[in-house]
């Protein structure tokens, strides 16, 4: 019995002997020395067209199904030509059709009127000597209240986007029910290509590009001071994140690289997930701002500092505000010093709008150079919604994704003007970030994903409500203009 | 036909809630979608708090009495069933439903329509709306905007319009004729998508 099962086992210790290496050797020929040098062998664009295509025949079929449930904010004229929405139209620069553009990809039950509460209360108001008060005003406030009911903007946007068309996820499906056998063994093929082939690979990618950034920039760390330990520190931290990236298999296009942030400023983005930095820091060399973690965030951070000043800051610093802007403006000042990352957001939104910017990072009084990132949700939707899952499921989830594409835009520079304050360069830069990525441009809090509404918001409706009540007294108040005003975008 | 089917089956008694609001079974769908989604703890049922996440209900002046047009006196929970009607009363109005003479008023009739809105002015229920009501209502609207004269003479003045029968509060057959003209269907309606 045994002495037929050696050569056997020999045979197979040899096949798999010979398959790590063939392995290996095209892991580095293939996708690790082209991330040293930052050149693409186009492997992963022609990956990606023929997703493409892939998803196109499979939205066919699904519009054939008469028992496909369809989404209830289509339009009647829902043809698959819509498919082809995404990275075009969204490059082409929908500008007033901001809002429009993401209809068809949020999970909206009802047509909301776009009409603000002023033009609401000045058609009540038609017909000149009216009373102030109507017992018919407390409909649009009650109507509104209803709507968010059904439906509000702030929890959409910490759901994960629903698309019109499946892309042999069922995760990003809720609609997902058997349509034919045939789509189910394409979905079942695709899991397998999925769990079997791409995540080892990836993961084992993620290994090398973790543990070389740790070990390289340590190295680079002994050296001295200087023009050349910043050159190889350069080096090492975009091969790391160059790996990092085909870890992930992102196919990422970047555009208006001539505006792309240099030293001594400050570089703003949106905030999807975790994600967004490896995809910023692949194309250019930053400081990372962030929080002091243990474990093995820790030791990368540790490893990282040594080459490079990155500011890492620790739990109870973070709370002071001087000390955190200080040390921001300090670096900044440094003109030696690489430009910081910062994502004034602060937490993960879904990638359908951008909220409120905090302002602190507007404060320090230095160039900004925004840049807007956009995620195709076709091949694997990259939002973290940390309450849902962790850090870990969430990784394993974006590896196990087709693909993760985007689209980067660097704005040009953009500097804080005489009468402006914070607030209002916040909100100049978060327009304009918005604009240009094709998201929607809300005024709400990020911190809402958690917290409560302050009252100051309640203030400001009623004062627009009564700013159209004829003031009788001269003492009456006028309501303050100013960034509040336009939050009445509801 | 796979998951379409089993949500609607799972719902009790789902066929005689369709014919009650109009809602079509892929509206069911969502609102049930939206109901789980409010629910937070998977409780089957919704309580005032739930309602209180939803920030822009938190900032709407009225929010609080809309919460409260969803419970019934003594309530203190919402099942799926009172949520989807409660909701059909902002469905537009059907205007090619055939009268017919035996079946009870649609949900979302104007007459109807207008009984919503009138609860959320009488909150003692007691069937008028009486020169305090209207002056809590106007100061939620309000705020501090506006000095408690002024809110006094505009509650003075809404009375004396509405006010027929002059025992100074506003019945509902009172607060029917003062919005006679007031297109309701346009402002009490929410255009559900298909």
């Amino acid at each position: 019995m045994e002495s037929y099962l050696f050569p056997f086992d020999s045979l197979i210790c040899m096949l798999l002997g010979i398959s790590f290496t063939v392995w290996f050797t095209l892991l580095l020929v293939f996708i690790i020395v082209p991330a040293i040098f930052g050149v693409s062998f186009g492997i992963r664009r022609l990956y990606m067209k023929s997703l493409i295509k892939l998803f196109e025949v499979r939205a066919l079929a699904e519009l054939q199904d008469p028992a496909r449930t369809q989404p209830l904010c289509s339009p009647p004229q829902w043809c698959f030509k819509r498919l082809a929405w995404a990275t075009l139209r969204m490059e082409r620069g929908a500008k007033e059709k901001n809002q429009h553009l993401y209809k068809p990809y949020s999970n909206g039950i009802i047509a909301k009127e776009p009409a603000s509460l002023e033009q609401e209360i000045q058609e009540m108001r038609r017909g000149g000597a009216e009373p102030e008060f109507d017992m018919s005003d407390i409909f649009y406030f009650c109507r509104r209240g209803v709507e968010s009911i059904v439906d509000d903007e702030v929890t959409k946007r910490f759901t994960a986007e629903e698309l019109e068309s499946w892309n042999l996820l069922t995760r990003s499906n809720y609609n997902f029910h058997h349509i034919s056998t045939r789509l189910t063994v394409l979905w079942g093929v695709g899991v397998l290509i999925r769990y079997g082939f791409l995540l080892p690979l990836r993961v084992t990618l993620a290994f090398t590009g973790v543990g070389l950034l740790v070990v390289l920039t340590s190295i680079v760390g002994l050296f001295p001071n200087g023009r050349m330990k910043n050159y190889l520190s350069d080096k090492v931290h975009l091969m790391c994140y160059r790996i990092c990236v085909r870890a992930l298999t992102a196919i990422i296009t970047y555009h208006d690289s001539e505006n792309k942030p240099k030293n001594g400023g400050i570089c703003v983005a949106n905030h999807t997930s975790p994600i967004d930095v490896i995809i910023l820091a692949s194309d250019g060399c930053y400081a990372m701002v962030g929080q002091v973690h243990g474990g093995l965030m820790g030791v990368i951070q540790r490893a990282m500092v040594k080459a490079c000043p990155h500011i890492w800051f620790e739990r109870s610093e973070v709370k002071d505000r001087h000390l955190v802007a200080k040390r921001l403006s300090d670096h900044v000042a440094d003109t030696t010093k690489l430009p910081i990352l910062i994502f004034p957001e602060g937490t993960c939104i879904n990638n359908t709008s951008v909220m409120m910017f905090k302002k602190g990072s507007f404060e320090i009084g230095c160039t900004v150079y925004p840049v807007a990132i956009k995620y195709d949700p076709r091949f694997g939707d990259a939002f973290w919604n940390s309450s849902k899952f962790g850090m870990v499921n969430y990784l394993l989830h974006m590896m196990s994704s087709w693909a993760i594409v985007c689209s980067v835009w660097y704005l040009p520079p953009m500097s804080r003007m005489e009468e402006e304050d914070a607030v209002q360069f916040a909100n100049r830069v978060k327009a304009a970030i918005a604009r240009k990525g094709g998201l929607a441009d809300l005024l709400w809090d990020g911190g809402l994903k958690r917290g409560k509404v302050k009252e100051v918001f309640k203030e400001e409706q009623q004062k627009l409500y009564s700013k159209r009540e004829p003031e009788t007294s001269a003492d009456a108040v006028r309501p303050k203009t100013g960034p509040f005003l336009n939050l009445l975008r509801l | 036909m796979g998951s379409t089917n089993s949500t609607l089956l799972k719902i009790p008694n789902v066929e005689v809630l369709m014919r009650e609001t109009g809602f079509s079974p892929a509206h069911i769908i969502r609102l049930h979608d939206r109901f789980k989604a409010l629910d937070k703890e998977g409780r089957g049922y919704l309580c005032p708090q739930d309602f209180g996440a939803i920030k822009e209900l938190a900032m709407n002046p009225i929010g609080d009495r809309i919460i409260g047009a969803f419970f019934s006196p003594g309530k203190e929970t919402v099942d799926f069933h009172t949520f989807v009607k409660i909701l059909a009363h902002f469905r537009p109005v059907d205007k090619d439903r055939p009268k017919e003479p035996n079946s009870p008023e649609p949900i979302n009739s104007r007459s109807n329509k207008l009984k919503f809105a009138f609860q959320l002015y009488d909150q003692d229920k007691d069937g008028k709306i009486s020169r305090d009501e209207l002056l809590k209502v106007l100061r939620a609207m309000l705020g501090m905007q506006v000095t408690e004269e002024q809110l006094e003479s505009i509650a003075d003045r809404t009375i004396q319009e509405a006010d027929l029968d002059r025992d100074d509060a506003i019945s509902f057959e009172e607060f029917r004729k003062s919005l006679e003209k007031v297109n309701i269907d346009h402002k009490m309606s929410i255009r559900f998508l298909r």
